[in-house]
C-alpha cells in the first residue's frame, strides 16, 4: 500500500512538472528552406540559452515549409524562393526576408587561379544553355586576355534536386539571357538544357571536382569553406566583381524594398556600384491573423532578436546580414500587417 | 473417494482440452490477420498511389508514358527518360552481375580450396550487408573519376565507332553516365545473387556430381549439365532477387547517374531513373501537378517491379511444367 502511495505522489509529481514545463516555455516550430537552416539552428541555439524559449526548425524544403505553413501546421515557414503578393494575398500570409546570402559559379580549369576568369550574364547562360560548349569560345577569350584558356568541351553541372539556389541562379539568368527567359525560364527545379545534376551543394562540388574544364553554382557559403575556384561576374554597372560580403551587402541595400509589395524582391541583377550579380534573401511566412497571438508574438520577438543580436553569427557562416534600413521596414510590416483574430497588432 | 479421483482428471483434461482449442482458434486467427495485413497493406499502398497520381493522369494520359519532357517550369511531364534510365541501369548491372555471381559460385562450391571457402563466402556475404549510400559515395569520389580517366576513353574510341553498339558507347567520357551507374549496381547486386547462388549448388546432391565425374565430364560440364539444370529455380530466383534491388535502389545510383532528363542512347551520358528522380525531386516539388506527377513516377516503378516479377514467375511455372511432361 505503501509502495502504491509513494508510485502515484511519482506520477503526479512527473505530471506536474510537465504541466509546468508545457507553461513556462512557448516553444515555436518552423520549418521549410534548407539553405539557411545552419543559421536558424544557431539562432535557435542562443535564443533558447538567453530566454528558454525553444524554436524547433525543420530543415524540410521550401515547397514543404509553404505547404506546411499553408496548412498551419508550423509557426512559421521559411522559402528561398518569395512567394508572389498575390498568393500571399490568397492564403491570408505575409513574408519578409530573414537573411541574405549568394550564388557563385565554380569552375574547374587547370591552371587558371581562383577568381581570375571572368564571364558575364550572357556568356553564363549560353555555357549553361550548351550553347557554348569550349572554353576557348571567342566570346569568353575576349573578357579574358591575360588567361590561357584550354581547348576543353565544358561540362555543365547543376543541381539536380529542386532547390532555392537554382531559383536565384535561373532568376538572373532570365533577367540577362532573353533566350534562356523563354526556353527554360526560372524556377526551383527547371528543364536543363546541358550536363549533369548533382544532389544538393556538396554534390554539385563533388561533380565540379572530379569533372575537368566544368562549371557549376553553389551558395557562397559552401563556395567558401570547401575552398572552390569561384569566377568574377560582371554587374549590371558593367564592372567585374568577385563574391565576398561586400559585393553581397552592396546588392542588398542598393534593393529597393520600400517599393516592393509584400517584400517581393529578388536581389539578382541589382544595379549599383560593387553589387554581386547573383544575390537572393531567404524569406519568411506568417500567417496575418493569428489564432494563437502568444505564439505569433513569439516567433516575431524571435526574428527581432536574430536581427538585433544575431547578425554577428550570420556573418560569422558567411551569411550576410539585413541591412538596418531593411529591418526597421520589416518591423513596421509586423506592426501593420500581423494581427490577433480581434484585429490587434501583436508587434508593438 | 476412488470415484472422486477418477473424476478430477476427466474434468481437467477436457477443460485443458477446450483451453487449447481456444488457443488454437486465437493463434489461427492471430496468423491470418497477420497474413492478410500484408495484403491491405500492399492494396492501400496501390491505392495511395492511384489517388495521389489522378492530377497527372487526368492532365497527360498515355502521353505520360511516352513523353520525354520534364519541365517543371511550364509543368509539362513525361516519363520515358527515368523509365529507360531505370531499365537500362538494371539490365547493365544483370549482364554484369549473373556472369560474375555464377564465377564467385562455381569457385566457391566446386574450385576453391577448402580453408578459403569460409572466409571468402563470409567476405562476399559482407558486402551485401554495406549501405548503399556508401557504395553512391566510393562511387562518386573513387570509382567515377577513375572509370572517365581511364576506361570510358577506351570504351569509346574501340566500340564507339562500331556497327550496332556504337551508339551506345559515344559521347564525351565523364565518369558518370548510365553505364557507371550500372556497373556500381552490379557491385551491389552481385552478393545476393552470388550467396544465393553458392548456396543452391551446395544442396546438389554428391551422388550425382560424383556419377557425372566418373562417366569422366570436366568441371564445367559438370556444373553446365548436372548442377545448373538441378539449381535452376533457385539460381532463378537469386537473379530475380539482384533484379529486384537493381530496379528499386535508390541512393547509390542518384550519385553517380548523372541525374538529367535527357534522352541519350549512349551509356556514357548522364541519365535518370524512377527512384532517383523521386529522391531528388520530392523535397522541392511545389505545385499539385508537379508531385503528382512525382507519385505517378513511383507508380510506374511498383508497376514494373510487379510485371518483372510476375514474368519472371510465369517463366518458372513453364519451366516446371516442361520438366513434368518430359518426366
Amino acid at each position: 500500500m505503501n509502495k502504491l502511495n509513494r508510485l502515484f505522489r511519482n506520477i503526479g509529481l512527473a505530471a506536474s512538472l510537465l504541466a509546468a514545463s508545457n507553461a513556462s516555455a512557448t516553444d515555436i516550430t518552423g520549418a521549410g528552406a534548407t539553405f539557411p537552416y545552419p543559421l536558424y539552428a544557431k539562432w535557435a541555439e542562443a535564443y533558447k540559452a538567453q530566454t528558454g524559449t525553444g524554436v524547433n526548425y525543420q530543415s524540410i524544403g521550401s515547397g514543404g515549409g509553404i505547404k506546411q505553413i499553408t496548412a498551419k501546421t508550423v509557426d512559421f515557414g521559411a522559402s528561398d524562393m518569395p512567394m508572389k503578393p498575390e498568393d500571399l494575398a490568397k492564403n491570408g500570409l505575409m513574408q519578409f526576408p530573414a537573411v541574405i546570402g549568394g550564388v557563385v559559379p565554380v569552375i574547374n580549369i587547370g591552371g587558371i587561379e581562383t577568381g581570375k576568369l571572368k564571364l558575364d550574364g550572357k556568356i553564363l547562360a549560353d555555357i549553361f544553355l550548351g550553347k557554348v560548349t569550349r572554353w576557348n569560345d571567342p566570346e569568353i577569350i575576349a573578357a579574358n586576355k591575360d588567361l590561357k584558356l584550354p581547348d576543353g568541351n565544358i561540362t555543365v553541372v547543376h543541381r539536380s534536386d529542386g532547390s532555392g539556389t537554382s531559383f536565384i541562379f535561373t532568376n538572373y539568368l532570365s533577367k540577362v539571357n532573353p533566350e534562356w527567359k523563354s526556353s527554360v525560364g526560372e524556377g526551383t527545379a527547371v528543364s536543363w538544357k546541358a550536363g549533369m545534376g548533382g544532389k544538393g551543394n556538396e554534390g554539385v562540388a563533388a561533380m565540379v571536382k572530379n569533372q575537368k574544364n566544368s562549371i557549376g553554382y553553389v551558395e557562397y557559403a559552401y563556395a567558401l569553406q570547401t575552398k572552390m575556384n569561384y569566377v568574377q561576374l560582371k554587374n549590371r554597372n558593367g564592372e567585374f566583381v568577385k563574391p565576398d560580403d561586400n559585393s553581397f551587402k552592396a546588392a542588398a541595400a542598393n534593393a529597393q524594398w520600400d517599393k516592393a509589395p509584400g517584400f517581393y524582391e529578388l536581389l539578382t541583377d541589382e544595379p549599383g556600384k560593387g553589387s554581386w550579380p547573383i544575390t537572393g534573401a531567404t524569406f519568411i511566412l506568417m500567417h496575418k491573423v493569428q489564432d494563437k497571438p502568444e505564439i505569433g508574438a513569439a516567433v516575431l520577438k524571435f526574428f527581432d532578436w536574430a536581427f538585433a543580436s544575431g547578425s554577428k553569427m550570420a556573418a560569422n557562416m558567411d551569411y550576410v546580414p539585413l541591412p538596418g534600413k531593411l529591418q526597421q521596414l520589416i518591423r513596421a510590416a509586423w506592426k501593420d500587417q500581423i494581427k490577433d483574430t480581434s484585429g490587434k497588432s501583436l508587434w508593438k | 473417494m476412488p470415484k472422486n479421483i477418477k473424476a478430477m482428471p476427466t474434468l481437467s483434461l477436457e477443460a485443458r482440452m477446450r483451453r487449447h482449442n481456444w488457443l488454437d482458434i486465437l493463434f489461427r486467427n492471430v496468423t491470418r490477420l497477420s497474413a492478410f495485413a500484408v495484403l491491405i497493406l500492399l492494396l492501400a499502398i496501390i491505392a495511395s498511389l492511384l489517388i495521389g497520381s489522378l492530377p497527372a493522369i487526368k492532365a497527360f494520359g498515355l502521353h505520360f508514358l511516352v513523353s520525354a519532357e520534364w519541365n517543371p517550369v511550364t509543368e509539362q511531364f513525361g516519363a520515358l527518360v527515368p523509365i529507360v534510365g531505370t531499365l537500362a541501369t538494371a539490365s547493365v548491372a544483370l549482364l554484369i552481375a549473373i556472369p560474375v555471381s555464377f564465377g564467385i559460385a562455381l569457385f566457391l562450391t566446386e574450385l576453391s580450396p577448402r580453408w578459403l571457402r569460409h572466409p571468402l563466402g563470409t567476405a562476399i556475404e559482407l558486402l551485401a550487408g554495406i549501405p548503399s549510400i556508401i557504395y553512391g559515395m566510393w562511387g562518386l569520389f573513387v570509382f567515377a573519376p577513375l572509370f572517365g580517366d581511364y576506361i570510358e576513353p577506351w570504351l569509346s574510341s574501340h566500340l564507339g565507332g562500331k556497327l550496332l553498339i556504337g551508339p551506345l558507347f559515344s559521347g564525351a567520357p565523364m565518369g558518370i553516365g548510365v553505364l557507371t551507374a550500372g556497373i556500381i549496381l552490379a557491385i551491389m547486386v552481385i552478393p545476393f545473387i552470388a550467396s544465393v547462388m553458392r548456396d543452391v549448388f551446395e544442396i546438389v546432391p554428391a551422388l550425382l556430381k560424383e556419377s557425372a565425374y566418373g562417366l569422366g565430364a570436366t568441371t564445367w560440364e559438370v556444373m553446365w549439365n548436372v548442377v545448373l539444370p538441378y539449381t535452376k529455380i533457385g539460381v532463378v530466383g537469386g537473379i530475380l532477387l539482384g533484379l529486384g534491388r537493381a530496379l528499386g535502389e535508390t541512393m547509390a545510383v542518384t550519385f553517380v547517374i548523372g541525374n538529367a532528363h535527357d534522352l541519350s542512347a549512349s551509356l556514357l551520358m548522364p541519365g535518370n531513373s524512377i527512384s532517383s528522380a523521386l529522391a531528388n525531386e520530392f523535397t522541392e516539388a511545389v505545385g499539385d501537378l508537379y508531385t503528382s506527377a512525382l507519385v505517378e513516377l513511383g507508380l510506374i516503378l511498383f508497376f514494373i517491379t510487379f510485371v518483372v516479377l510476375s514474368l519472371a514467375r510465369f517463366m518458372l511455372y513453364r519451366l516446371g511444367r516442361r520438366e513434368g511432361q518430359a518426366a
